[in-house]
């Protein structure tokens, strides 16, 4: 099929498979790699994606339904050399071991910040309780979440 | 590679079936898809339901309230009318999966898979739900204890959509009460369920009281036997003891890798003694 969206701001217009993964039209065909394939069944959240600014499994995704669909991956999530503040607080809360579910992590983090602006630590746990880290980093992404919180409300850009 | 079709309303939806016969419908796709992934499905076409319009929102009907099948658990847990009547749905869509799932996972399909571990599956069983389904010529309500038949069967003819899912306006029950033991507490299917309402009266007598469980029988379970028990009776921990007796003898629960059938026999009357702590 003839598949148009937009993919991290940009308009994008491609010949793919309608039953084609989300997951794989991205990592594959528009080489998005920050796209994390974990499980491959919804239970692990490595590849977590924002569509119309909600986050959305991409290994339950077919193409087809993206069709005009806004898809942002962690690659879109900043302008180009930019980080975006929860980015920024994972690094600084060393809230990244081995990275793999990092990406997911962030988009989650994201949505859920966009949502509540001061999430307890228990609703922290809670927004993130779809996107597992088998590093078991939790307590200095949660750190992470917290302190992009406090970022976002003093009014850094997002 | 196979067709997939995007209908925008309930008259493309009956197009592309007629177009594409033996296609299979999803919402969310969060059971369907991982079936086709692992090879136990291989449907020749799919056909998405998520822009149909017709089978979102939810609205009051008369004495009824009618909660899209398209409605994703999300949408559902951030409607007034569901928080507001049906605090038993939200306690099971608050537990249900993760946030990603819910993001994407519709009450519809929760209700089709008709997995006896489906966590909306007790607090609709409790609130004696029904659901519409829709093929081009009608629409027919069932009662959704009907509508299941067994573990991942339901009633669903071929060409037929579940298009809405009808609950009675709750009204008098002064508990509405889920909980779920899974084996851990968020991505977890569960290993037990209990939807529990009870109308407790001034005197503390338990007036009515409507109980379901998941995943201890083939099919989420009731227990006349345990909610008559309770009626007419103050409610305390001796009388919750006597029906969880009976409840455990009601339930058939089965050995698989989450638990073996005794343990879900006791927790499944254990849950019940909670109630003493609700009232």
């Amino acid at each position: 099929m003839r598949l148009k969206l937009t993919v991290n701001g940009e308009t994008r217009e491609l010949e793919v498979a309608p039953d084609r993964r989300a997951l794989d039209l991205l990592r594959e065909d528009l080489g998005l790699t920050g796209v994390k394939e974990g499980c491959g069944a919804g239970e692990c959240g490595a590849c977590t994606i924002l569509v119309d600014g909600a986050t959305r499994l991409s290994c339950l995704l077919l193409a087809a339904q993206l069709a005009g669909r806004e898809v942002t991956t962690i690659e879109g999530l900043a302008p180009a050399g930019q980080l975006h503040p929860v980015q920024q607080a994972f690094i600084d809360c060393g809230a990244v071991q081995c990275g793999f579910c990092s990406p997911g992590m962030i988009l989650a983090a994201v949505e859920l910040l966009r949502r509540d602006p001061a999430p307890s630590r228990a609703l922290i746990r809670e927004g993130l309780s779809g996107n597992l880290c088998r590093c078991t980093g939790y307590h200095m992404i949660i750190d992470a979440v917290e302190a992009a919180a406090r970022v976002l409300r003093a009014g850094a850009p997002s | 590679m196979i067709p997939v079709f995007t209908p925008h309303s309930l008259s493309d939806l009956w197009a592309a079936l007629a177009q594409a016969p033996g296609a299979m419908v999803y919402a969310g796709g969060t059971d369907l898809l991982v079936k086709r992934r692992a090879g136990l499905l291989a449907p020749p076409a799919l056909i998405h339901l998520e822009r149909i319009d017709e089978l979102r929102g939810v609205e009051e009907r008369g004495e009824w309230l009618r909660l899209g099948a398209a409605c994703t658990h999300t949408e559902l847990l951030a409607e007034a009318l569901v928080q507001t009547q049906v605090p038993v749905l939200v306690a099971a869509l608050r537990v249900l999966g993760s946030p990603l799932v819910r993001n994407m996972g519709t009450l519809g399909g929760n209700l089709c898979t008709a997995s006896p571990a489906g966590d909306t599956l007790p607090p609709l069983y409790a609130l004696n739900a029904e659901v519409e389904l829709l093929t081009p010529a009608e629409s027919h309500r069932m009662p959704l204890r009907q509508f299941i038949t067994g573990p991942g069967q339901a009633a669903l003819p071929p060409g037929a959509i579940l298009g809405s899912v009808w609950v009675p306006k709750p009204s008098g029950w002064t508990v509405q009460h889920f909980e779920k033991v899974g084996l851990r507490n968020a991505l977890a299917c569960s290993v037990v369920s209990l939807a529990a309402l009870l109308q407790v009266n001034g005197s503390g007598v338990t007036e009515r009281a409507a109980l379901a469980w998941g995943s201890v029988g083939p099919t989420v379970m009731v227990c006349p036997e345990a909610e008559r028990c309770l009626i007419g009776r103050h409610l305390s921990l001796p009388l919750l003891r006597e029906a969880a007796a009976k409840a455990q003898q009601a339930v058939s629960p089965i050995v698989d890798g989450r638990a073996d059938a005794e343990y879900r026999r006791t927790v499944a009357g254990n849950l019940l003694l909670r109630l003493s702590e609700l009232v």
